[in-house]
């Protein structure tokens, strides 16, 4: 939902009044029927233009993020995919091995069990509970980004809520989403979960160490992730053996090289 | 599953949008929904009851104008309408469209208010 629609939050003018249901502007179908006669008197229908984003709110709170980010020439990454699927495995070596100063910023329903794993990296890691809320959102983010120290960072995780729906909606003021989907999950997940993939800038496949036991076939994933998005990149790599993670960290080396050089 | 904050959303701006017009009473709230926004109809129909419940937009009706995806075909360069969005596929040359055009609105277009009768 974060497309280039965006209308600003319009000022308010009544259009109307229109009687009987009938809206000026969306006359063309009936809003069943008529404005109603309570308490003694009669109400007429005036039509208010909007043409306001449902998301507004969060999405004027994510430009706050990504000016904080700017500002510091952080890179900010919006990782995604269903619970299980090794987005903290991934960080939990990832933060290891990359030669860059990275945070994590963890969404998880409960418990903080994902950021003690990070910080046993001894990078920072802030964990979000969002109570029974499906996704991160940028005021979430706005506020979790306080409790870090932001100085000197080359690259901020944003650890989603492992779910590949919600999440889709919400811009968390992030430079790129990446979406992980492993290979225990299916050949078929981009093509069943389409909206997510969809302007995701990366697709990591992950756990390609199963792939034999599994019979599984990553060029069918790439095939269905081209399908619902033309122009993501797709890395495979394990966690586990470490194959094609260097690829990975050459995608996060060159867009914090790229971030830099905006900030400035 | 998260229809319901979004099903708050939309009361909340539209209770402003009417507050700033002077008039507390919304009868109808219009949405724009692209097919590929993410939200599901049904779920975001039944979420409006239940976040609508006990406020001034009790019994307020939600109109939903759905959005088919659109999208600019890499290939041939038109602007075709993709009815199968699990496929991004342009149908003319069948190229994987790269820009898309339409399909992930989520917008609230208009409300309908009671005003008094001048």
């Amino acid at each position: 939902m974060c497309g280039d629609d965006v209308r600003g939050a319009g000022g308010v003018r009544i259009l109307g009044p229109a009687t009987a249901g009938r809206g000026v502007l969306l006359g063309a179908h009936d809003h069943g029927g008529a404005a109603g006669d309570h308490a003694g008197h009669v109400h007429e229908r005036g039509v208010i233009e909007l043409e306001q984003r449902v998301l507004a709110k969060n999405d004027r709170l994510a430009e706050r993020v990504r000016g904080v980010l700017l500002g510091k020439g952080i890179l900010g990454l919006n990782l995604v995919s269903s619970p299980g699927s090794g987005k903290t495995s991934l960080l939990e070596r990832t933060l290891r091995e990359l030669d860059l100063r990275a945070a994590v910023l963890v969404g998880d329903l409960a418990t903080d069990h994902d950021a003690r794993r990070l910080q046993t990296t001894g990078a920072q890691a802030v964990q979000i509970t969002t109570g029974n809320v499906c996704h991160l959102d940028a005021h979430m983010v706005l506020h979790g980004l306080e409790r870090l120290d932001l100085g000197g960072l080359d690259v901020l995780f944003l650890e989603n809520v492992g779910n590949l729906v919600c999440p889709a909606s919400f811009d968390l003021g992030e430079d790129h989403r990446v979406v992980l989907t492993s290979v225990t999950e299916g050949e078929d997940k981009p093509t069943k979960y389409p909206t997510i993939f969809l302007g995701a800038e990366l697709v990591l496949v992950t756990k390609t160490d199963l792939c034999e036991v599994l019979e599984v076939d990553t060029a069918r994933i790439h095939a269905a992730v081209a399908e619902v998005a033309p122009a993501a990149r797709v890395l495979d790599v394990s966690s586990r053996s470490g194959d094609g993670l260097a690829a990975w960290y050459e995608f996060v080396r060159a867009a914090a090289a790229a971030k830099r050089a905006r900030s400035l | 599953m998260h229809e319901l904050s979004i099903a708050l959303q939309i009361l909340r701006s539209a209770e402003d949008a009417a507050l700033r017009a002077g008039t507390p009473r919304v009868l109808a709230v219009h949405l724009q929904l692209g097919r590929l926004a993410g939200v599901v109809r049904e779920s975001l129909d039944f979420a409006w009851d239940v976040a609508t419940e006990g406020t001034p937009l009790a019994g307020a009706a939600l109109h939903i104008e759905d959005v088919e995806a659109r999208g600019r075909c890499a290939q041939c360069g038109r602007e075709v309408e993709l009815p199968d969005w699990r496929s991004l596929r342009c149908p003319e040359c069948a190229t994987l469209v790269v820009e898309l055009t339409a399909g992930r609105e989520l917008a609230i277009r208009a409300i309908e208010v009671a005003t008094e009768p001048g």
